[in-house]
């Protein structure tokens, strides 16, 4: 069951089993909702009435990462893939590929711009340039068995820590790997532990952050559905290495899925005796729980997230001290995000030099990103650090749907910016990203396309942050609010050239005063697009004009009367739907907006299936 | 739903202050909100002030004081489901149920909300409805949903 460019492991989950084929349908969020439990019941009916169950098993596996092609199937050995399967495809993929092993090429992959189907995985565009490090176990093991995990090496590097290795060597290994924190900030994960390492106390405490609150972002959902013991074994070694007894699991509640597979793991991982007392049959003891987040983005601050778990309100206080020196209940705390604490395995099985030989000189390793928006191929990847971000867009996104233009790419999230088209030469890593003006954040990306309009992204980046402000400081709380009400103000068309000072101005005050990361970078998506899109700003202000006919305020919707005539026949979907009542006309004949009465909302565009309505 | 329940909660989780969070969650998912005799039988137990429960309670975005609709319909507001016309999807939503996002209809049937993302982003724009989820929604697709909950 190798797979593409996984890392090599010395067994596979099921090498001793006689089965023919391996039949892996993907169990993420994105293809259950694309009804892959179906698909897979219908696969299980088929394949009993044709007595193959003996020679055919199927697994239901995590994210596959594919998910804009859902559900997904991948048959191995050969690893055949199929997309967009139905339930009706079934008998027909049963008989002809399981039964007389004919691969059905319809069922296959075609690529947006090409015309034939691809039938292996890793000759897709999508699979082939990426390298799986912290998803190494994705879309082959079901997660919801440990066995699957133990199969492909798990749990062999925190038997080879706790046996082999002295916490201190432990942590000089995370050290040597240059691993940084994946969750945003991209602090050295080595020199956290160490500092934790060194605290004298009798309790000390590690944290998985999986509260992922960034919008357009879904790494640590993902990495949970496909792999949880990977977290698991994960914290297990960073527990033996920084001498913590006891670990919490940050998760949003938002992720029914991924929840219900931590637990399982959980509780399979105490009943092999990996988790609990004397680990292994050794001195090491660690107790793992589970915390619920209750829908607040501020709780990705580490010190917002402790007083969250310790049952109090999701609000950050001043550092230091710091939460390695006084966190969790006034104790030593470590935390580390899903995806941090998932390479850690594979580093200590491996070796820091290893690691550190895949990457740049100041990111090493792989960075797993969600790649969302106007782009052909979403999904979740995992590529190399030091990847442009035009390779990422065009050599594994497939490029932009529908012939339109390129215009920025945002990563980050609300505390990230928008990076324009001449910089797409940039190699992803931490630093080239800062100097861009954006920031690698936990690892979202989102494309977006000539219909986009700039002023209404920063807009909608301070929305989300005005909301989310917890509103402890005064600089956060009314600093995002008199942002957002300037933007919108552009976006409405009553903007000033004075606005545009004044927004500038108050993007710097609160970039330079807010309490937590949450209000010192909720200024980013204004200052990078001001900074790379001012014309936009401009056009707004003193046109009056939004070329991407976003701010809806500025356009004027005309009906074509013959094309509503002709091609639509005068349908009256927009007449019915007009919440103004401005939509005039008898079906069958060609209708007209009154725009006196035009409130602008936008919904008969939207509406019309026949695109007799333009926007002016 | 009686005190019961919610007492059964609270041993749950050993009247335990550091579990206030996980408490008030099981009762919301119970009780589709938070009442008042609840939260004061939380503080009791807990044995922390009122006014620290009131204020976990109305800090955190997946707690109500007022009762929430039995179907909770959640639009995704994340940046994906953003650039790919979520709002527009809200809006038909908004004008379908006749009431505001953050509102819940009379009856208690539907309450809408929007989601700052729910992950599944390669399936912009995403809707929920409790716990089933609706991808690439288009503005014709939203009666279809409704009607499967029970709208006529």
């Amino acid at each position: 069951m190798e797979q593409l460019n996984t890392e090599p492991t010395k067994t596979t989950a099921n090498a001793q089993k006689p089965f023919r084929m391996s039949v892996l349908v993907c169990a993420g969020t994105g293809c259950v909702s694309n009804n892959s439990f179906k698909v897979m019941e219908a696969l299980q009916d088929e394949i009993k009435k044709h007595n193959l169950e003996k020679e055919i098993q199927i697994v239901g596996t995590g994210c596959n990462g594919f998910c804009a092609e859902g559900p997904l199937l991948v048959v191995q050995p050969d690893e055949i893939f199929y997309a967009q399967l139905k339930v009706k495809d079934i008998p027909l993929l049963v008989e002809e590929h399981f039964l007389k092993g004919r691969p059905v090429e319809k069922f296959m992959y075609t690529p947006p711009e090409g015309e034939v189907a691809i039938p292996k995985m890793s000759d897709i565009d999508f699979f082939a340039h990426q390298r799986l490090i912290a998803l190494r176990n994705r879309g082959l093991i079901d997660p919801e068995k440990i066995d699957e995990y133990i199969g492909r090496d798990g749990y062999t590097a925190i038997a080879k820590a706790l046996t082999e290795m002295s916490p201190a060597e432990i942590v000089q290994e995370i050290v040597d790997s240059g691993l940084r924190g994946r969750g945003g900030a991209g602090f050295p994960s080595g020199v956290k532990w160490q500092l934790c390492a060194k605290q004298d106390s009798d309790t000390k405490y590690i944290v998985c952050n999986a509260d992922e609150g960034d919008p357009g972002a879904f790494m640590d959902r993902s990495i949970i559905e496909s792999d949880p013991h990977s977290v698991i074994e994960g914290m297990l070694i960073g527990a033996f290495g920084m001498g913590a007894s006891e670990g919490f699991i940050y998760i949003r509640n938002e992720y029914p899925l991924a929840l219900e597979r931590l637990h399982v793991a959980i509780e399979q991982a105490e009943k092999y005796g990996l988790l609990g007392e004397n680990i292994l049959g050794t001195n090491f003891s660690f107790k793992m729980n589970v915390v619920r987040g209750a829908g607040a983005f501020v709780c990705g601050e580490e010190t917002a997230l402790i007083a969250s778990i310790e049952g109090k309100l999701g609000e950050p206080r001043p550092r230091p001290p710091y939460p390695v020196e006084s966190g969790l209940w006034g104790k030593p705390t470590n935390i580390n995000n899903v995806e941090t604490w998932a390479n850690v395995p594979i580093i200590i099985d491996r070796g820091a030099k290893w690691f550190a030989s895949i990457g740049t000189e100041t990111s090493k390793g792989t960075k797993v990103f969600s790649l969302v928006g106007k782009i052909n191929n979403t999904g979740l990847l995992e590529v190399p650090m030091g990847i442009t971000l035009r390779d990422i867009i065009y050599k594994i996104g497939g490029g932009i749907p529908n012939g339109k233009k390129f215009k920025a790419i945002q990563s980050g999230g609300p505390s990230g910016g928008c990076i324009p088209e001449d910089q797409l030469d940039l190699p992803v890593d931490y630093e080239s990203l800062s100097e861009a003006g954006s920031m690698m954040g936990s690892g979202g990306m989102v494309v977006m396309d000539e219909d986009t309009c700039m002023v209404d992204v920063a807009r909608y980046f301070l929305t989300f942050t005005r909301d989310e402000s917890c509103g402890k400081c005064a600089p956060c709380r009314e600093g995002t609010w008199q942002m957002h009400e300037i933007l919108t103000k552009i976006t409405e068309g009553n903007g000033t050239l004075n606005d545009l000072a004044v927004l500038e101005a108050l993007a710097e005050v609160v970039k330079d005063t807010s309490l937590c990361g949450l209000g010192q970078t909720a200024p980013n998506p204004v200052i990078t697009t001001l900074r790379y899109f001012r014309d936009e700003y401009l056009a707004h202000i003193e046109k009056k004009e939004c070329q991407a006919h976003v701010c809806r305020e500025l356009n004027t919707y005309i009906i074509h009367g013959d094309v509503c005539k002709t091609d639509g026949k005068g349908c009256g979907v927009c007449r019915r739907e007009c919440p103004d009542k401005a939509i005039t006309g008898e079906k069958g004949k060609a209708h007209v907006i009154d725009q006196q009465l035009c409130g602008k909302c936008g919904v008969c565009y939207d509406v019309c299936n026949f695109n007799a309505i333009t926007i002016e | 739903m009686s005190t019961q329940t919610v007492t059964g909660i609270i041993e749950k989780y050993n009247s335990e202050p550091k579990s206030l969070i996980a408490i008030l969650q099981d009762i919301q998912a119970n009780q589709r909100h938070l009442p008042k005799d609840a939260l004061e039988e939380v503080a009791t137990s807990l044995d922390i002030p009122l006014s620290q429960a009131y204020s976990v309670a109305t800090f955190f975005k997946a707690f109500s004081l007022t009762p929430k609709g039995e179907y909770c319909i959640s639009v995704c507001m994340g940046t994906a489901c953003h650039v790919k016309g979520g709002k527009q999807v809200l809006e038909k939503l908004e004008r379908d149920l006749s009431i505001n996002a953050g509102e819940t209809t009379d009856d208690l049937s539907y309450s809408l909300e929007e989601v700052h993302c729910v992950g599944c982003c390669g399936l912009a724009p995403v809707v929920t409805v409790n716990d089933d989820l609706f991808s690439k929604v288009k503005l014709r697709g939203v009666k279809r949903i409704l009607k499967k909950y029970g709208e006529k």
